[in-house]
């Protein structure tokens, strides 16, 4: 190739390739990728913690109140998922259950159970709703005694005490565990890469062994990451200012 | 169950490097986490950016992502920096050296802030009466600071370390012969994966059952002068 031919891009490729240690050309050409890759774990994250959350709500108010048959129950389902790895609950409902022919029977096979899409988010629902039952479940306990004897003095019902005094405030004081616990779930979706989805870090793994690299796609993966987790660092600031602002030091005197 | 009692010894072998793992990891991280306190609280401006931008890059990356990265771009970096300097030879970061690291880093991040927290709960006077006393910083260290600092520090250490065993599971994925790994090879050659991986679930509940008790113990001896309601 004449000097005069090379484009600009031809020398960015060359330079990427030969000069720089990290070859950027090589990932800006799988970018899409990534951003697939993206979508997904954002999808399976936060539909495990629409579920993982509509389920801790009823458990951590059985938890709160000590209910007499569910307390236990709950108490060994939360324990069970708080005490053990991610990993290894999603390699049991993955790998586990093809082992009993009843499961590999059932008409829950074809489309769930033999999907690795479907047993991450079960694993992971059930994952998250035993940690937010938890704290969910101490919010609750820490009520103030005067709210719920003015709600009880106002004539109100368990039911609606519940819906406009209790689970009101405890939200707000649980919405600070709430932000780790997506945090925390979000780093923990990386389990999905390992049961053959691409994730973030599954296009990563992707890349590096279809080129033979050994960092380029992890450093991009690390990036989208970090991307993520400033993102929802910043959507639970503005959400706590905005639902914690009556507990906020006021700063200005207005006069 | 027979299945699980026939290769018992593969799965104890295989708690055991998760568990030298663990605890490996757990001195990296504490003494990371020491070191990321101090530099938090000094007077130095650099210190505290440093330690800061260390606690923000371990929060906005998994531990598996980093730990893939040690062990595949660390090897590889490593040896490329040896063969431009001609400082060492070629090295070899196996597994074990890859786990303790990327996890010790991870949990000296979390460490940072536990010790953080625990010095700030000592009062100031304390150790100034310590400096007053003519004491060194080691000697205020060991006699004032440390003592009180473990027991402010033991509910998030304790939380650390539970969140640590956990995270120990991951380096099966990077292929060390751990637990998990042990378990699931095992499980995939008698075809019961269940069973084997119920198993490890058992186990895994038991190290943080036993880690329990160990730790309501020491509780128990750092808060012996604290009055408790």
């Amino acid at each position: 190739m004449a000097e005069t031919d090379r484009t600009f891009f031809d020398y960015l490729v060359y330079v990427s390739e030969n000069h720089s240690p990290l070859d950027f050309m090589l990932v800006a050409d799988h970018i899409d990728k990534f951003f697939y890759g993206t979508l997904l774990t954002i999808e399976i994250t936060l539909l495990a913690l629409l579920i993982g959350g509509v389920m801790a709500i009823p458990l951590a108010i059985a938890r709160a109140y000590r209910h007499r048959w569910w307390n236990g129950p709950i108490f060994g389902f939360t324990y069970f998922f708080r005490g053990t790895p991610l990993l290894v609950q999603t390699y049991l409902v993955y790998y586990g259950l093809a082992q009993f022919d009843f499961v590999r029977e059932s008409f829950l096979w074809g489309p769930i159970l033999s999907s690795p899409w479907w047993c991450a988010l079960i694993t992971f629902s059930l994952n998250t709703a035993a940690y937010t039952t938890e704290f969910l479940r101490g919010a609750i306990e820490n009520t103030a005694k005067g709210e719920i004897e003015a709600a009880r003095a106002c004539g109100m019902s368990p039911a609606r005490m519940m819906r406009r005094i209790v689970l009101p405030s405890a939200f707000r004081r649980a919405l600070p565990a709430y932000s780790n616990e997506v945090i925390f779930m979000l780093h923990s979706s990386v389990v999905l890469s390992t049961i053959t989805l691409q994730d973030i870090l599954g296009v990563g793994r992707w890349l590096n062994g279809r080129y033979y690299l050994a960092y380029e796609g992890f450093i991009t993966a690390m990036l989208f990451y970090m991307a993520l987790v400033f993102i929802i660092s910043r959507g639970f600031r503005i959400w706590e200012q905005h639902w914690l602002g009556h507990l906020r030091a006021r700063t200005t005197v207005e006069g | 169950m027979d299945s699980v009692w026939e290769y018992r010894n593969l799965l104890l072998a295989g708690t055991a490097v998760t568990v030298q793992l663990a605890l490996a990891s757990l001195a990296f991280s504490v003494l990371l986490g020491l070191v990321g306190a101090a530099a938090k609280l000094a007077a130095n401006p650099v210190s505290q950016k440093i330690a800061g931008a260390y606690t923000t890059l371990v929060r906005g990356v998994p531990d598996l992502v980093l730990m893939m990265l040690l062990f595949y771009g660390g090897q590889q970096i490593a040896n490329d920096l040896g063969s431009m300097t001609g400082w060492w030879d070629y090295v070899e970061i196996n597994q074990f050296i890859a786990g303790v690291w990327s996890i010790g880093f991870v949990f000296g991040a979390y460490m940072t802030e536990t010790f953080r927290g625990a010095i700030l709960a000592i009062p100031r006077g304390q150790i100034e009466a310590g400096i007053a006393c003519g004491m060194t910083p080691f000697l205020i260290f060991r006699r004032i600071t440390w003592p009180q600092m473990v027991r402010h520090a033991l509910p998030s250490f304790t939380n650390n370390w539970l969140v640590l065993i956990k995270a120990t599971a991951l380096v099966s994925v990077i292929g060390l012969h751990d637990l998990v790994w042990n378990a699931s090879t095992a499980g995939r050659s008698v075809r019961e994966p269940f069973t084997f991986m119920f198993a490890v679930l058992i186990i895994y509940l038991i190290l943080t059952a036993c880690s329990d008790v160990g730790l309501r113990w020491l509780d128990r001896r750092y808060n012996v002068g604290v009055d408790r309601a």
